[in-house]
C-alpha cells in the first residue's frame, strides 16, 4: 500500500489510476452497486407495474402480501428443513471423509481428484441422473426402489411422490453436491495442523480419542466453523439443485425454495412482479444475516473458551 | 495424521490391529468413492443403452450388452443440442475474455498505481464482495429487459464482466512482484501498460490461469441468469438447454438420449477438471480460506 509509483500522487497520476478502476467501477456501479439500492427502493413500491413503470404508493404492502403467500411460506419452510437436514450432515460427513483421507497415504491423491469431481458437474445435468434413479414410472421402479424392494420394503415414488421422499432426494443430492468443496477445505485444514503437536501427543503416549479433541479438533475449528456458516448461506439460497431434481414448475411439486419463489415472482408464468420479488430476496437476507450474526457469536464463544 | 494416532494407540506393535484401523478407512473411504463416481457410471451406462432395451429393463442392468451411439445421433440431431454447446462456448469465451480486461486493470491499478482514494476504493471494492447475487439479480432482469437485451449475448454476458474476488486474487500476485521490476521499465521509459501486459501479466501467469479456470467452470454451470434472460432457445446455454431437453424434447421418457445429452454437457468440465485439478483445487481452496 506505501509504494509510491514513479506516476506520484500528483493529479495527473490520480487521473491515472482512476482511468485504470474504470471499467470495474462502472460494471460494479451498474450491475451491484445500483441494483443493490433499487431492489429496497422496489420493494417498498406498492402496485408497481413494469409495463408502465408506475406505482400507487409507498409502504409496506409487498412485505405483507409476500408473508402471507402460501407459496412462500411453503418455500420458507422446504428452505428450512433442508438447511436443518443438510448442513450438519454434509458438515460432519465431510469432517470423516477428510478425516480419512488424511490418514491413508496410498491413494490418497486420486481420493483428493474423485471426492472433488461433482463441484465441477453441471448441477442441471447430473440432477437428471439423480432424477432417473430415485424415480419410478410405470416402466420401471428405478434403481433406489429396487434397492429398497430388496430389502422387503415397499417402492416409494421419490420425484412425485410423497413429501418426505421427494425432501429425502433434494438433500442427498444437495449434501452429493456441496460435499467437494467441505473435504477440500478440511483437508488442507487437517494438512495444515504443525505435526509438532503430533508427535509431542505421541511422546506423551495421548490416546487417539484425545489426541483428535484436544489437538485436531482445537486447531481446525475456524475452518469447521466457517464451513457451517457458508453452508447455511449456500443451503438457504438453493435452487438450481431443486430444479435439476423436480424441474421448473416447483410450486406445482410443492419443493420451491425461497430462492425460487424470488424467481419465479420475477419471471415465468405467474411472474411479473418485481416488487414482490424484491421483498421476498430481502426477507431472505435479512433471515441470512441474522443466522451468520448468530453463528459468528457463537464461533467467537467458543473460540475464546 | 490419523495415522499417527493409531500408532500411538498400537505402541507396541498389534499390527493386526493397524492394518484393521487402515482397512476401515480404505473401506469408508471407497464407498464414498462409490456414492460420488456412480451417478457418473451410470449416464454414461444409459447413454450407450438403446431405447428399446432401456424400456425392456425393468431391472435396470448394470452393463449394456448392445451398446449404441444411436442415442448421441439423437442428441445433436432431434434437438438443439449443438447450438446450446456452442452458445456456451461463446458465452464463456467472451465473458471470461471481457472480465479479464476489466479486472487486471483494476488489479494494477490497486496494486501498483498510487493515487487519492485507492485505499477506500479498495475497501468498498471489498465490501462488495458480501453481497450475494440474488439480492442483485431483480434489478439487473429488469435493466436488461428494459434495454431490449433480453435473448442476446451482450445481455447474457454484461452482468458477469467483473468479478471483486478475482480482483482481489490478481492483485495480492502482482504485490508480490518486486518494485525494482516497474522502476527498471520506468527508467526505459515503458509505459504503464506495456509493463503490465509485458511484464506482469506474464509473470503473474499461473494466477491469471487459475482466474481463468474458475471463471470457465462458472460460466459453463451458469443457470439463474440464463434462464432468467433467455426465452428464445436460440440462446439457450447448456443448464437451461438441458432443462428444455427434459421438459420438451425427445418426446416422452427417452432417458438413454437425454443420458447421451447430459454426457455432452459433462464432459468438457470433467476434462478441464483433470488436466487442470491441482490448480482448480488449490484455487477453489484459496476462495475458501481468502487468501
Amino acid at each position: 500500500m506505501t509504494k509510491s509509483g514513479v506516476t506520484g500522487k500528483g493529479i495527473k497520476g490520480t487521473l491515472h489510476g482512476w482511468l485504470y478502476l474504470l471499467p470495474a467501477m462502472i460494471f460494479l456501479g451498474a450491475f451491484m452497486v445500483y441494483p443493490l439500492i433499487d431492489v429496497f427502493v422496489y420493494s417498498f413500491e406498492e402496485g408497481y407495474n413494469s409495463a408502465s413503470q408506475s406505482y400507487f404508493g409507498v409502504g409496506s404492502y409487498n412485505y405483507g402480501y409476500v408473508l402471507r403467500d402460501r407459496y412462500f411460506l411453503q418455500a420458507i419452510a422446504n428452505t428450512l428443513i433442508l438447511v436443518i437436514i443438510t448442513v450438519p450432515v454434509s458438515t460432519g460427513l465431510s469432517l470423516l471423509i477428510s478425516l480419512a483421507l488424511s490418514s491413508v497415504k496410498f491413494l490418497q491423491k486420486l481420493f483428493r481428484t474423485v471426492f472433488f469431481l461433482p463441484y465441477v458437474t453441471n448441477t442441471l445435468a447430473v440432477g437428471l441422473v439423480f432424477m432417473i434413479l430415485f424415480q419410478k414410472t410405470e416402466y420401471t421402479d428405478g434403481l433406489v426402489n429396487l434397492i429398497i424392494e430388496s430389502f422387503g420394503w415397499n417402492a416409494v415414488d421419490f420425484i412425485s411422490g410423497p413429501y418426505w421422499a421427494k425432501m429425502l432426494v433434494l438433500c442427498v443430492y444437495v449434501i452429493w453436491i456441496v460435499m467437494p468443496f467441505k473435504i477440500l477445505i478440511l483437508t488442507s485444514a487437517l494438512a495444515s495442523v504443525n505435526p509438532v503437536y503430533y508427535k509431542a501427543a505421541k511422546i506423551d503416549g495421548t490416546s487417539p480419542l484425545r489426541t483428535f479433541t484436544k489437538i485436531t479438533l482445537p486447531m481446525i475449528s475456524p475452518m469447521i466453523f466457517y464451513l457451517v456458516i457458508t453452508g447455511f448461506i449456500g443451503a438457504f439460497k438453493a435452487y438450481s439443485d431443486v430444479v435439476a431434481i423436480f424441474g421448473t414448475n416447483l410450486n406445482a411439486a410443492g419443493m420451491n425454495t425461497i430462492v425460487g419463489y424470488v424467481y419465479d415472482m420475477l419471471y415465468g408464468d405467474g411472474g411479473g412482479y418485481p416488487s414482490y420479488a424484491s421483498s421476498a430476496a430481502i426477507i431472505l437476507f435479512a433471515i441470512v444475516l441474522t443466522i451468520t450474526v448468530v453463528n459468528l457469536i457463537v464461533s467467537r464463544r467458543k473460540a475464546y473458551n | 495424521m490419523y495415522r499417527h494416532m493409531s500408532r500411538t494407540a498400537i505402541g507396541t506393535g498389534t499390527s493386526v490391529r493397524k492394518h484393521a484401523v487402515r482397512t476401515i478407512m480404505y473401506i469408508f473411504l471407497g464407498i464414498w468413492a462409490v456414492i460420488v463416481l456412480f451417478p457418473f457410471y451410470w449416464m454414461i451406462l444409459t447413454s450407450f443403452k438403446s431405447y428399446a432395451s432401456y424400456m425392456g429393463e425393468h431391472l435396470p442392468k448394470f452393463y449394456c450388452s448392445d451398446p449404441t451411439f444411436r442415442n448421441y445421433v439423437d442428441a445433436f440431431t432431434q434437438v438443439p443440442l449443438a447450438k446450446y454447446f456452442i452458445n456456451t462456448v461463446v458465452f464463456t469465451a467472451l465473458t471470461t475474455a471481457l472480465m479479464l480486461m476489466v479486472i487486471v486493470f483494476a488489479a494494477y491499478a490497486f496494486a501498483r498505481l498510487d493515487f487519492k482514494g485507492k485505499n477506500i476504493m479498495f475497501v468498498a471494492f471489498l465490501a462488495l464482495m458480501m453481497i450475494p447475487n440474488e439480492l442483485v439479480i431483480i434489478t439487473n432482469f429488469v435493466t436488461i429487459t428494459d434495454m431490449n437485451l433480453r435473448n442476446t449475448f451482450t445481455g447474457l454476458i454484461l452482468p458477469s464482466v467483473t468479478s471483486v474476488f478475482y480482483i482481489y486474487l490478481l492483485k495480492e500476485n502482482f504485490e508480490q512482484v518486486p518494485d525494482e521490476l516497474y522502476y527498471a521499465a520506468k527508467i526505459d521509459g515503458t509505459s504503464d501498460l506495456r509493463y503490465l501486459f509485458k511484464v506482469l501479466v506474464p509473470i503473474c501467469r499461473p494466477t491469471v490461469i487459475t482466474v481463468i479456470i474458475l471463471k470457465v467452470i462458472e460460466c459453463w454451470n451458469s443457470y439463474v441468469w440464463p434462464r432468467l434472460i433467455t426465452d428464445d432457445p436460440n440462446y439457450f446455454l447448456v443448464s437451461n438447454g438441458i432443462q428444455e431437453i427434459r421438459e420438451n424434447g425427445f418426446g416422452r421418457e427417452n432417458i438413454p438420449a437425454m443420458m447421451a445429452a447430459v454426457v455432452v454437457v459433462s464432459i468438457p468440465l470433467v476434462i478441464l477438471f483433470l488436466v487442470f485439478r491441482n490448480r482448480i483445487m488449490e484455487g477453489i481452496s484459496r476462495e475458501g480460506t481468502k487468501g
